[in-house]
């Protein structure tokens, strides 16, 4: 049944590959205001991290470009796209000199989420998920990364007990049609096929925005996010 | 019914759209507020031969527990304001004294017996004046309060090989084990939970939480998830869920698990107990551990690197 369906949907791709999945949005994730400063970490606790930042690195709460660009942003498509299916490849989330790489990943529900550590110590992967199952595991230097997948889509906080200064979040949605910001702000949703849509764009500490979006056709529509800057 | 005249049509009419303006604001009022209407759900709980029925425990519940637990289970209770460490809250399913993997549900038998047990170091007595039947009811009752109790099975208990005997061996390898899974950055080298990262520690609720201090008093009445050997070996293979403590179930072997509880139990430096007897007989120091790698590819196959143990 959902080989026939592939097969019928392959073949409509290479017949008309212009009107199957054209649309696209995109566009730029940007702040108003003065966003908090990102305080330099102190890793004099771990000497093999701190030597692996000559110049400290800072909390990554807030990432920002210029032209006032706000990056680590998740922009999705919350409504009109929902993916059945989690993509077969695997998303990767590495701990590298006590530091979260990326700071923010997303994923489909049921996706292969493969979690190492590069560092020569041990840390604990603790996601406090609220929705889904809150487990906390160690992993020592050297040891094999950690398998694991989530049921059901939730905004996971994940943290490290030993190093409290690693935080980090797993984006855990119900569509494969998502991008995360970097720090020139810029997003981009392809292969949508006609339909209308609610794009949604998450910031861990400035919140959700919304906007709806209908595609009509071979085209990309451009909308922008502007979020309001917390003073403290 | 034929001769229905617009005037009753109307009547009928503005009495619909009234009922159904009434019927919708009814509606409205129990998600105002923090907490969701709780569907009465039952639930059963087996703990040997006795079987446990929520319905039985909603009179000991709101007498015995709801005090601190909440009405709703939530852990909000009226007295929770007062008390630290906090109430569980049971609608996150999230327990700390498992025999299951971390993230699993815990069995019946293990909430049963934290009922029993209390909780050291928290206001949680020993609900030992509660016979075995309204424990087992308070567990299904327990179980009403997370939708997970419907959709998951709890976890299968950790398979725990027989505990080898005491050797200054194991103690001297536990050590080595302390050392190397960085159990010190939170206990301490000592045990004393006095670690580097002890001060920064919070719970998944943002409570400051102490990491273990073993050295502290002369028994083990201190342990909030049982204080056999078998417990304390079942606390860090399955770590403790909702605090800092993690799972060590993918990093350790069964037979070196056994090793690091050895060890474990010279941190309880004031407590009579074999180890330390073991530890008085070598002389009161613990040896360096040397790795045994070297002859490893020609004696001994499949000892104690396979680590199954059974």
């Amino acid at each position: 049944m959902r080989a026939s369906c592939h097969c019928i949907a392959a073949l409509a791709a290479v017949l008309c590959p212009a009107l199957m999945f054209a649309g696209t949005i995109s566009g730029k994730v940007t702040y108003t205001g003065t966003p908090v400063k990102q305080k330099p970490i102190d890793m004099s606790k771990e000497p093999s991290c701190a030597q692996q930042h000559p110049t400290p690195i800072t909390t990554e709460t807030i990432v920002t470009g210029a032209n006032n660009t706000l990056g680590n942003v998740v922009v999705y498509i919350s409504a009109g796209a929902d993916d059945a299916n989690a993509p077969s490849q695997t998303v990767t989330f590495t701990q590298k000199g006590c530091q979260y790489i990326p700071h923010v990943i997303a994923l489909h529900t049921g996706q292969e989420l493969q979690v190492s550590n590069a560092d020569q110590t041990s840390h604990n992967i603790h996601p406090l998920a609220k929705v889904n199952r809150e487990w906390n595991k160690s992993q020592p230097p050297g040891s094999p990364a950690i398998q694991e997948k989530f049921d059901q889509p939730e905004f996971i906080s994940v943290k490290c007990n030993i190093h409290p200064w690693m935080h980090g979040w797993f984006a855990v949605l119900k569509t494969n049609h998502y991008s995360i910001t970097g720090d020139s702000g810029g997003f981009s949703l392809p292969n949508l096929p006609p339909g209308k849509y609610t794009v949604t764009a998450w910031h861990e500490d400035y919140g959700t925005q919304t906007q709806d979006v209908t595609i009509t056709g071979n085209e990309t529509k451009s909308i922008d996010f502007s979020f309001k800057a917390k003073a403290y | 019914m034929n001769g229905l005249k617009p005037a009753h049509l109307l009547t009928a009419t503005v009495s619909f759209v009234l009922t159904i303006g009434i019927s919708s604001r009814a509606q409205d009022a129990p998600d105002v507020g923090p907490h969701p209407p709780m569907p009465e759900v039952q639930m059963e709980s087996h703990i040997g031969k006795l079987t446990g029925h929520s319905k039985d425990a909603k009179s000991d519940f709101r007498r015995y527990c709801a005090g601190c637990h909440g009405d709703l289970g939530d852990g909000n209770g009226e007295n929770a304001v007062w008390l630290d460490p906090k109430p569980r809250n049971f609608t996150l399913a999230t327990f700390k004294c498992r025999s299951t993997l971390t993230g699993t549900l815990p069995t019946d038998q293990d909430i049963f017996n934290s009922i029993g047990r209390g909780f050291a170091n928290s206001n949680m007595p020993i609900w030992n004046t509660l016979s075995n039947q309204e424990r087992a009811d308070l567990v299904a009752y327990i179980k009403t309060f997370s939708p997970r109790w419907q959709k998951e099975k709890a976890g299968d208990p950790i398979q725990i090989p027989p505990e080898p005997p005491v050797t200054i061996e194991s103690i001297s390898h536990g050590k080595a084990l302390f050392t190397k899974l960085e159990c010190w950055k939170c206990h301490g080298p000592q045990g004393k939970g006095d670690g580097p990262s002890a001060a920064t520690l919070t719970d998944s609720q943002d409570q400051p939480i102490r990491p273990y201090n073993f050295a502290a008093g002369k028994d083990d009445s201190r342990f909030k998830c049982g204080s056999t050997n078998q417990d304390i070996y079942k606390i860090f293979m399955t770590g403790v869920d909702g605090t800092p403590m993690p799972s060590f179930a993918d990093t350790i072997q069964p037979n070196d698990a056994w090793d690091l509880v050895h060890f474990l139990r010279t941190l309880q430096v004031n407590r009579h107990s074999k180890e330390n007897d073991v530890l008085k007989a070598a002389g009161g120091k613990i040896p360096l551990y040397v790795e045994k790698q070297a002859e490893a590819p020609t004696s001994q196959p499949g000892n104690r690197a396979a680590g199954g143990g059974n």
